[in-house]
């Protein structure tokens, strides 16, 4: 079955079945690749991207619920580490190993949109769905923080 | 002030001291745009410029190619190696770009790089020998080829920051490179002591942190060729069980699917990556291969196996208990009729559970073979040996294998082609398939199939003196590890038991090695993790029956200990340890060596009367010698902090009828970000002639802390994990 996808504004013709989950269509189909697999079952949140501004899990998303929606990966953010998000993770030196931080600048950047200056709370609550094994999270909080300062300067 | 120009002086290191909110208490900047990069794809290494010796190029406008042959799986390797060949070679940080360096090569030309193999928290500590003599070699060729060219000795010629100089003469490295690279030094020079470093022991921040907020770092999970196809596997859940029967006809009918394959193990080939019995459904996307696995039906043969759970383990290490072990350490008199004439004994049962690595990337691999060359991407970390182990799967030449070393995502001592089937998996589906296969475990596939960190059931006792110190310490440990692993022995089960420093007279040591089916393997910081969180704790069961202050008792127990005294000054000194607090409030300490670094923490909690347990700070200080990147030896702290709290507070894989129950993040929990305490680093660096790891010695000490922690908030004391587990309500 063809279904039109509209990722990072560009347009793709995708042949799969409906039930697919949007993470094996951007990656074995689309092939961007930044989007990464972890768990399948949207527990860990290195899946995560946007639809329609919403962080969601693409790993457990079926196809057929994203047609006609804007769907952006890690790749659409910015095309040169200038999304306030990827500047304050540069600044904060937030990566380790680096496989879960797609997601959780996905989330990071749909928190910051809709929660400009995020508390504490704010931030655990949003980001808790995005595991990180290398133990990246006092870097994510204050990289959040100043996320949230370069968007106010911006 | 930039890094460039920093020179760090002994007393400045001493000092050395990250804040909790990351920011350096020293007085240099992280440099920003003016530094060094990882080259644009430093999977594929450039061909340009000219190879002073295998570790590095230079090219006509000046810039350095730094080939680092280890792996970059988040402990930065990448920026490590760099530093240590640029700090000899005494080029500009922002001239070095780094690759991953070519494994066929090595394999194949002597093994130049020496070691490639990335573990055990080894690479600055045990390498940088040889690592920064290939600088000074380069360094001191360019300087014999600029010294032949302007007629003068070698030791006038200087170089500095990419520039050779000799009175009023003067050349860049570029201009000499060509000369130099066939220059052969009479005597390879020596590497510079640390009072000498320019660069080493300066903040840097890591190369490989930009290509790893855009999407564009390339890991084995994200290889795609042309032709290629995808495999999803499942082997048997029992370890080594067979398989005995399954019916594929509904899977082999599901669109996109190519074929299906079964694995078998090969009689007497029954090391960790060789194969076991298992099927696998190759199809034309990674999500058709796996639908149409799950329509499998499958037989399997679990054997006796079948039937081992944590109740038979913990069965057998009660009955265990009850025998004389091997005795791993005795010191001093009979110690076990000291303890049983004593009438001031304390004593104490603990436990760990199996744990896995779970890394976020999950184990995959990508072959090409043909019949030419055979390619391989695999997350392993040791990209030589993955090599080695498709040539033996394959029979084929290593002359005609290509590793192709890309970023991994996570690692911890479980990976790759040396520690799993997975290489072989691939290599065998693409040659039977005559086409590039990709094989991806799902996250079941991936805590079913990994070699697991064994569990731990521990039996302690301990006589106390007129000052209310131990005179007598007993230790009996059961450990289940599997009984092929070689690599993960006795050793390593007595880790932080056997190997504690404190100052007890009479001391024995005991262990039981019960073989089991569960393969085991090692885990970030293996042994110390599990047996610190026992010791430390008991530690503090000790002290405070015999009237001691958790801190002093510690003290005291290593005096005359220098790595040890330094680490638990500057631990009182910046935590503030108090046990005068209001109930549901403590703080905890503890102290464990591991892999050649002293790490002490204290841990400050609060737990409501209901239970509910919020750890508010982690305060670290780490004695590893020398540190040559405080920036990012303070983010490994965090890390390994993180990483063994996460199995001390939830974590614990579940064994039933011979296989684990819980295969995913919703039953296997690990930490998340609203868990995290505020965590801050510390150094009291010895610098005498020693050098501990960085990537692990963070973790031990830190559960154990907040376990103390917990005992003096509630009465209460967490003897076992996951903590999650226990009632931590008070009244």
């Amino acid at each position: 079955m063809t279904l039109t996808l509209t990722v990072n504004g560009a347009t793709y013709e995708v042949d799969a079945e409906p039930e697919t989950p949007l993470l094996w269509v951007l990656r074995d189909s689309i092939g961007l690749t930044g989007t990464k697999f972890g768990c399948g079952v949207a527990q860990c949140g290195v899946c995560t991207v946007h639809v329609d501004g919403e962080a969601v899990r693409s790993c457990a998303l079926p196809l057929d619920s994203v047609v006609g929606t804007q769907i952006t990966t890690i790749e659409g953010l910015s095309g040169d580490n200038s999304h306030p998000v990827q500047r304050a993770w540069i600044e904060h030196a937030v990566p380790q190993c680096g496989y879960c931080q797609s997601g959780q600048i996905m989330s990071a950047a749909a928190l910051l949109r809709q929660t400009p200056d995020p508390t504490d709370d704010d931030i655990d609550a949003a980001m808790a769905g995005n595991l990180c094994r290398c133990g990246t999270y006092p870097r994510i909080r204050q990289a959040i923080r100043r996320a949230a300062e370069l968007m106010e300067d911006a | 002030m930039t890094v460039m120009d920093t020179h760090i002086s002994r007393r400045t290191l001493m000092r050395a001291m990250l804040g909790a909110g990351g920011g350096l208490a020293l007085g240099f900047h992280i440099p920003g745009a003016a530094a060094a990069v990882v080259a644009p794809k430093p999977w594929t290494t450039p061909t340009e410029g000219v190879e002073i010796n295998a570790w590095l190029t230079i090219d006509a406008a000046g810039k350095v190619t730094i080939r680092v042959p280890h792996t970059e799986q988040g402990q930065g390797a990448l920026t490590s190696v760099s530093m240590m060949v640029a700090e000899e070679l005494d080029v500009p940080w922002k001239s070095v770009q780094a690759v991953f360096a070519d494994m066929n090569r090595h394999v194949n030309q002597g093994g130049e790089y020496i070691v490639t193999s990335t573990h055990g928290s080894q690479l600055v500590r045990m390498q940088h020998p040889h690592i920064m003599r290939a600088g000074a070699s380069a360094r001191e060729r360019l300087k014999q080829a600029a010294a032949e060219a302007w007629g003068v000795d070698r030791s006038a010629v200087t170089a500095r920051q990419g520039t050779l100089s000799a009175g009023n003469r003067s050349g860049s490295y570029a201009e000499f490179a060509t000369a130099a690279a066939a220059v052969t030094l009479d005597r390879e020079p020596g590497i510079k002591p640390p009072d000498q470093w320019w660069l080493l022991g300066t903040a840097v921040a890591r190369l490989d942190v930009p290509v790893k907020v855009n999407g564009s770092a390339h890991y084995a999970i994200d290889t795609r060729l042309p032709g290629m196809v995808y495999a999803a596997v499942k082997s048997c859940p029992v370890p080594w069980g067979r398989l005995a029967g399954y019916d594929a006809g509904e899977a082999r009918n599901r669109p996109g699917v190519v074929d299906v394959v079964e694995f078998r193990a090969v009689p007497g080939r029954t090391g960790p990556n060789h194969l076991q019995d298992g099927i696998a459904v190759v199809a034309d996307s990674w999500y058709r291969a796996r639908s149409a696995l799950d329509l499998i039906t499958v037989e399997w043969d679990f054997g006796t196996d079948g039937g081992v759970s944590d109740e038979t383990q913990a069965a057998e290490a009660r009955r265990l208990w009850e025998e004389p072990g091997q005795v791993s350490h005795e010191e001093g008199d009979d110690t076990l009729a000291m303890i049983a004439a004593s009438a001031r004994v304390v004593s104490a049962e603990y436990h760990r559970p199996y744990e896995t690595h779970a890394r976020m990337e999950p184990i995959n691999a990508t072959v090409s073979v043909t019949g030419e060359r055979v390619d391989v991407w695999s997350p392993t970390q040791n990209q030589a040996s993955a090599l080695e182990i498709v040539a033996d799967e394959l029979g084929r030449d290593t002359r005609d294998v290509f590793v192709h070393t890309v970023f991994i995502g996570g690692a911890f001592g479980g990976n790759g082609g040396g520690n799993t089937a997975v290489t072989r998996q691939a290599a065998m589906l693409s040659r039977q398939l005559g086409r590039p296969v990709k094989v991806i475990w799902s996250r079941e596939e991936d805590i079913a199939q990994d070699k697991q960190r064994p569990p731990h059931y521990t039996r302690l006792s301990a006589a106390l003196g007129e000052n209310g110190l131990p005179e007598a310490f007993f230790s009996r440990a059961v450990w289940f590890a599997y009984q092929g692993a070689s690599s993960h022995g006795p050793a390593t089960a007595d880790y932080a038991i056997g190997t504690m420093p404190y100052r007890v007279p009479n001391r024995r040591h005991e262990r039981h090695n019960p073989a089991a089916h569960i393969p085991t393997t090692t885990h970030r910081a293996p042994g110390a993790n599990q047996n610190g969180f026992i010791i430390e704790q008991f530690v503090d069961e000790m002290a405070l029956a015999g009237g001691w202050d958790p801190l002093e008792w510690r003290l005291e127990m290593t005096k005359g200990m220098e790595p040890w005294q330094r680490v638990l000054i500057k631990l009182k000194e910046v935590s503030g340890f108090t046990t005068d607090l209001p109930r549901g409030e403590g703080m905890g300490v503890a102290v464990v060596e591991d892999h050649g670094s002293y790490c002490g923490a204290c841990a400050t909690v609060t737990v409501s009367r209901g239970g509910e347990l919020r750890i508010e700070k982690i305060v670290l200080v780490m004695n590893s010698g020398y540190i040559i990147n405080p920036l990012n030896a303070a983010e490994q702290m965090e890390g390994a902090a993180c990483w063994e709290l996460s199995h001390a507070l939830n974590g614990g894989l579940q064994l039933r009828d011979g296989q684990f129950a819980n295969l995913n993040f919703d039953s296997y929990n690990l930490m998340r970000i609203d868990q995290m305490p505020a965590v801050e680093c510390h150094f009291a660096l010895s610098q005498d002639g020693w050098w501990g790891g960085v990537a692990e010695p963070g973790g031990p000490p830190v559960p154990p802390a907040v376990a103390n922690a917990i005992f003096f908030a509630t009465g209460k004391r967490a003897r076992s994990t996951p903590i999650s587990r226990h009632d931590l309500s008070w009244s």
